[in-house]
């Protein structure tokens, strides 16, 4: 197995060969979305948890989408960390849902490494759905195959990641990633939300956007929380727009083949023009597509090999795509 | 100690000879071979060759203790410990502290005002002393609040704390913000030639961060608390003590930029100590790594180049002494979230060994490295402890500086177990540890027996 990892907790440190399966994985199971039945029984049997401590609609549906696909049954549990704070433990909460034997958590929380300390506590698969500022790794992961999708390849290309960096999960989980499999990395953004000290992880800091996309191949826009334009970080949203709204004009500075990337959701006119999110070099649909794909890919290679795993071995993916082909059954109906 | 004999008949025990070791005068700045004699839990003599002279008159009844390729010092003082009672007592007592501490071989412990209620009144001081007295291992001086209720606003009653036996004020743990307080407080606490202790971190610069500022926090994605919401608060400080002429005490100095600034001020000659604790001379931000709440404290460890600047500050004596900030927490309180964890580590029991590593590494002579947990420490507060002198209390730590011990926080004294150093192999460990001629722990024989010690003491 190419990916023997027993969680997925961030892309820091995985090397690129994982980073290549993953992304293959993923890859392959991109055509089960497109069949008239969307579903193969890789997970039959199988009960992924889906613990979301923050709001979130795209990632949690999006995993349970593919959890379904995957034919495995899935749990939602929606729970606010201050009503834990008052009660029960994360650790506690963690001990008692793999009392039930699930096999894999997905977790989403506020605080960071959150994740991290669940897989200390636990014996089943965690998989992080973005943990505080930390790492969202499936999301970097969808981005990653969207833009070797779209342009054959990541080694060599320059990505400029935009906007809040410093809060953004998604921005951190692309450096490791996009480090890892030979891109170079520009943060764009005001000194307050890119501060300095990134350069130590491998990025080029650059605070004027027009600058900062020059001679790009991709741009990757991260959202800007509203609740952090509060006067701090930023005098207002209007002066953050004035200055990071990424207009056609700015998209100009970057190669004729740049790509748009978004992780959502949107504000539109506030990080990101209409004309640019809705024109020929936005993704963005792309991403979301890719993301079931992504997750399909981890939790198979997470879970499905757990049981059977070891019989399986390295041609895992396929072999159960060739099991499961409801088309095949058909025709032998 | 086990061979103590039938209650003797009076006052005074048996004289006490400690023989064949070698002497550590944190004073003199030297070591020598002499043997020690300790009579009435009092240094009686300090000579080479005692124990020659003493035995033929009367050996029966003069206690020996072989203290050939020990090394013999004055017992440690700790002057930054928070003993968690009363209020927390889930945390530590008074007697697991000062157990702790003696297992270390801290004989004299200075215990901060932030517990429940605070130490911000009389009554509450003379019942820490009380505490102290009953259990009888450690020396405890109790360290009064700034302000009432450690809010900030209204300063304690110094005087009334100050007769009941404080030895110096602190909010520790919670940072003057009130410039004009602090100021107040360095004027009054010079009446009663106490030194008020900073807590020296910027709340508004400190944002909610979790850890150091710098590239581990961006990678780790955990809000960073900048070396300059500590550079702040030292800065301002200095100004006031300058204007006061009060003693200010910086405690558990971190940053390069706080250093350098204290390092002026003494030359400008304002009236400013500081101490550094054991971790933040050994372990850097990258100790937080994997979110280890154990390596979660306040202020939080920095990186290299500040370790380094911390190292020298010591060498050149900028940095007085070394506390260890001793702060006990639970489990449920470390086992959780990093954001939630609560700050601080225990630090009584690997003192020493962490502190002899700085002899090892070539940064101070064993004797100056001593000094900094004994004669140093009780000089800022002005304890009569710390010295091996005819005269003074018998307070000892009797090291064997070969011993070699795995840290293992199941095996601590201590009441809480969250220690960043867990597994680090240590050398050098207090074999018998003694208070006023009473030995107050013995690890002398090859397996420790736990709660030996507390028989031994009654008097």
């Amino acid at each position: 197995m190419l990916f023997a990892r027993p969680h997925l907790l961030g892309l820091e440190g995985l090397t690129a060969e994982e980073i290549d399966f993953l992304l293959d994985s993923a890859e392959s199971f991109k055509e089960v979305s497109e069949r008239e039945i969307k579903k193969v029984p890789a997970l039959r049997g199988r009960t992924v948890v889906n613990l979301f401590y923050e709001a979130s609609t795209r990632t949690r549906t999006s995993f349970e989408i593919a959890a379904k696909r995957l034919s495995a049954d899935t749990i939602n549990l929606s729970a606010s960390a201050s009503s834990a704070a008052k009660g029960e433990t994360l650790t506690d909460t963690a001990r008692n849902l793999a009392a039930m034997r699930p096999d894999a958590i997905v977790v989403r929380h506020p605080s960071s490494g959150a994740p991290d300390l669940l897989a200390r506590h636990v014996d089943c698969p965690i998989i992080n759905a973005g943990d505080g500022a930390h790492e969202h790794p499936t999301q970097a992961l969808l981005d990653l195959l969207t833009i070797r999708e779209r342009k054959g390849r990541i080694a060599g290309l320059t990505v400029a990641i935009v906007g809040d960096v410093l809060h953004s999960r998604v921005a951190r989980s692309n450096l490791f990633g996009l480090l890892t499999m030979g891109a170079k990395v520009r943060f764009v953004g005001p000194p307050t939300l890119v501060p300095p000290g990134f350069s130590e992880l491998g990025a080029e800091i650059v605070w004027d956007l027009h600058e900062g996309l020059k001679d790009v191949d991709v741009v990757m826009m991260l959202r800007i929380q509203r609740e952090r334009m509060n006067g701090r970080y930023f005098s207002s949203l209007d002066e953050y727009s004035r200055l990071y709204c990424l207009s056609a004009d700015a998209v100009a500075r970057a190669r004729k083949d740049v790509i748009i990337l978004h992780p959502g959701p949107m504000n539109r006119g506030v990080e990101i023009s209409s004309t640019v999110a809705d024109g020929p070099y936005s993704v963005i649909m792309d991403q979301v597509t890719n993301g079931v794909a992504v997750r399909m890919a981890v939790l198979y290679v997470l879970v499905g090999r757990r049981k059977a795993g070891a019989e399986q071995g390295e041609g895992a993916v396929p072999i159960a795509l060739a099991e499961a082909s409801p088309r095949r059954a058909a025709t032998g109906e | 100690m086990s061979e103590r004999t039938a209650p003797s008949a009076g006052r005074s025990e048996p004289p006490l000879l400690v023989a064949g070791g070698t002497l550590v005068d944190p004073v003199a700045k030297r070591t020598r071979r002499a043997d020690l004699l300790v009579r009435d839990g009092v240094i009686a003599a300090i000579e080479a060759g005692i124990s020659e002279q003493l035995p033929r008159r009367g050996a029966s009844t003069i206690h020996r203790i072989d203290a050939t390729g020990l090394l013999v010092m004055p017992g440690f003082v700790d002057i930054h410990v928070h003993l968690r009672e009363p209020g927390f007592e889930y945390k530590e007592t008074i007697a697991t502290g000062t157990r702790s501490a003696v297992a270390g071989g801290v004989t004299s412990v200075a215990c901060m005002a932030n517990t429940r209620p605070v130490n911000d009144s009389p009554a509450v001081t003379r019942f820490i002393l009380e505490r102290a007295h009953a259990a009888a291992l450690a020396k405890v001086f109790p360290i009064g609040a700034v302000s009432l209720g450690l809010a900030g606003e209204q300063l304690a009653p110094f005087a009334g704390m100050f007769d009941s036996g404080i030895v110096a004020v602190s909010d520790d743990g919670h940072p003057v913000m009130d410039a004009e307080l602090m100021r107040r407080a360095l004027e009054c606490a010079k009446m009663f030639g106490m030194p008020v202790i900073d807590h020296a971190e910027d709340r508004a610069l400190v944002a909610g961060g979790v850890m150091h500022e710098g590239a581990v926090s961006l990678r780790l994605g955990l809000r960073g608390i900048p070396a300059a919401a500590e550079d702040v608060m030292v800065a301002r400080d200095i100004a006031l003590a300058g204007l006061t002429g009060g003693h200010l005490h910086v405690a558990h100095i971190s940053s390069a930029g706080s250093v350098r600034m204290v390092r002026m001020a003494r030359a400008a000659g304002i009236r400013i100590t500081t101490e550094v604790s054991p971790h933040h001379l050994w372990l850097t931000d990258e100790a937080v790594t994997a979110y280890r709440t154990n390596a979660k404290m306040a202020p939080p460890l920095r990186t290299e180049g500040d370790r380094q600047a911390l190292l020298e500050g010591l060498a050149d004596g900028t940095i007085d002494c070394i506390a260890t900030d001793h702060a006990p927490h639970h489990k449920d309180e470390k086992d959780v979230e990093f954001d939630c964890a609560a700050n601080g580590v225990v630090g009584l029991e690997t003192m020493l060994p962490l502190v002899l590593r700085l002899v090892e590494d070539g940064v101070l002579d064993l004797p100056t490295a001593i000094a900094k947990i004994s004669s140093e420490p009780a000089a800022v507060l002005g304890l009569p402890v710390g010295t091996l002198e005819v005269g003074r209390a018998a307070d000892l730590a009797i090291v064997d500086p070969a011993r070699e011990w795995k840290v293992d926080s199941a095996e601590m004294f201590s009441k809480s177990k969250n220690t960043p150093f867990e597994g680090w192999t240590m050398r050098g460990r207090s074999v018998l540890t003694m208070v006023d001629g009473r030995t107050v722990h013995d690890d002398r024989a090859p397996q420790p027996v736990r709660g030996a010690a507390e028989r031994e003491v009654r008097p």
